[in-house]
């Protein structure tokens, strides 16, 4: 068993045009850490200074992991985890 | 070219005027590859903003799945800008994360005149293309 992670059309480039991968970790760093080992520079995507990066929404089975403590939530085999982009912008 | 159906433009619009001066967005889904927006989906702009605005995330990943369940994809992504033109800014643009997407600004700075222009957004590169509205038959 692993961790299912689903992958944005936009980082598909990193991943083969994979839209789901398989990936192995305790917490959702650890499952990002093993990611990039598979498909390098998929971390620095997703991750800044040791924090998930403001406009990439992380979610872990139905929730946000930014309720379920960030980078350091826990996941288990058989979660599954989607990553999409923030869909954000405006006049500002 | 972005084609798009009366009624769906209409929707857009009135959903950027109801929102008003906030900003409003929200996209139109079809089907993955076909270019054609075929079905409006208007999200809560989380933000509630009238400068900025964001998905709400959970809203997001319902919306993201069901188009997957679907074979659907993100063929138009609409917001509003409310007091100045329909060009994407900067923020547009660096957050700009859908590459097949046309991206669609309304503004509506003038209560009278609509201002419906498209886009593309593709590695920070903005390039304008024409808008066909057409009417469903």
């Amino acid at each position: 068993m692993a961790i299912e992670v689903r992958i944005p059309t936009i980082l598909r480039n990193l991943t083969d045009g994979a839209k789901t991968v398989e990936g192995e970790g305790a917490t959702i760093a650890e499952l990002i850490t093993h990611l990039d080992k598979n498909h390098p520079g998929i971390g620095a995507r997703l991750v800044e200074n040791d924090q998930l990066r403001r406009f990439v929404n992380v979610y872990l089975n139905d929730e946000d992991v930014r309720f379920l403590g960030g980078i350091d939530a826990p996941v288990s085999d058989g979660d599954t985890v989607t990553v999409l982009p923030a869909v954000a912008g405006g006049a500002r | 070219m972005l084609r798009i159906d009366r009624p769906i433009y209409d929707q857009i619009v009135a959903h950027a005027r109801r929102d008003h001066p906030d900003e409003a967005c929200g996209v139109v889904a079809g089907p993955e590859g076909s270019d054609r927006p075929e079905r409006f989906i208007e999200m809560v702009n989380a933000e509630r903003s009238p400068t900025f605005y964001r998905f709400d995330s959970l809203e997001q990943l319902k919306v993201w799945r069901g188009m997957d369940d679907r074979g659907e994809e993100p063929v138009v992504i609409y917001h509003s800008h409310t007091a100045t033109e329909a060009y994407p800014s900067r923020t547009d643009v660096s957050y700009a994360s859908e590459p097949n997407a046309h991206y669609v600004l309304v503004s509506t700075r003038d209560p009278e005149t609509v201002e419906f222009r498209s886009y593309r957004i593709v590695d920070g590169a903005v390039t304008e293309e024409p808008v066909e509205i057409t009417d469903a038959a």
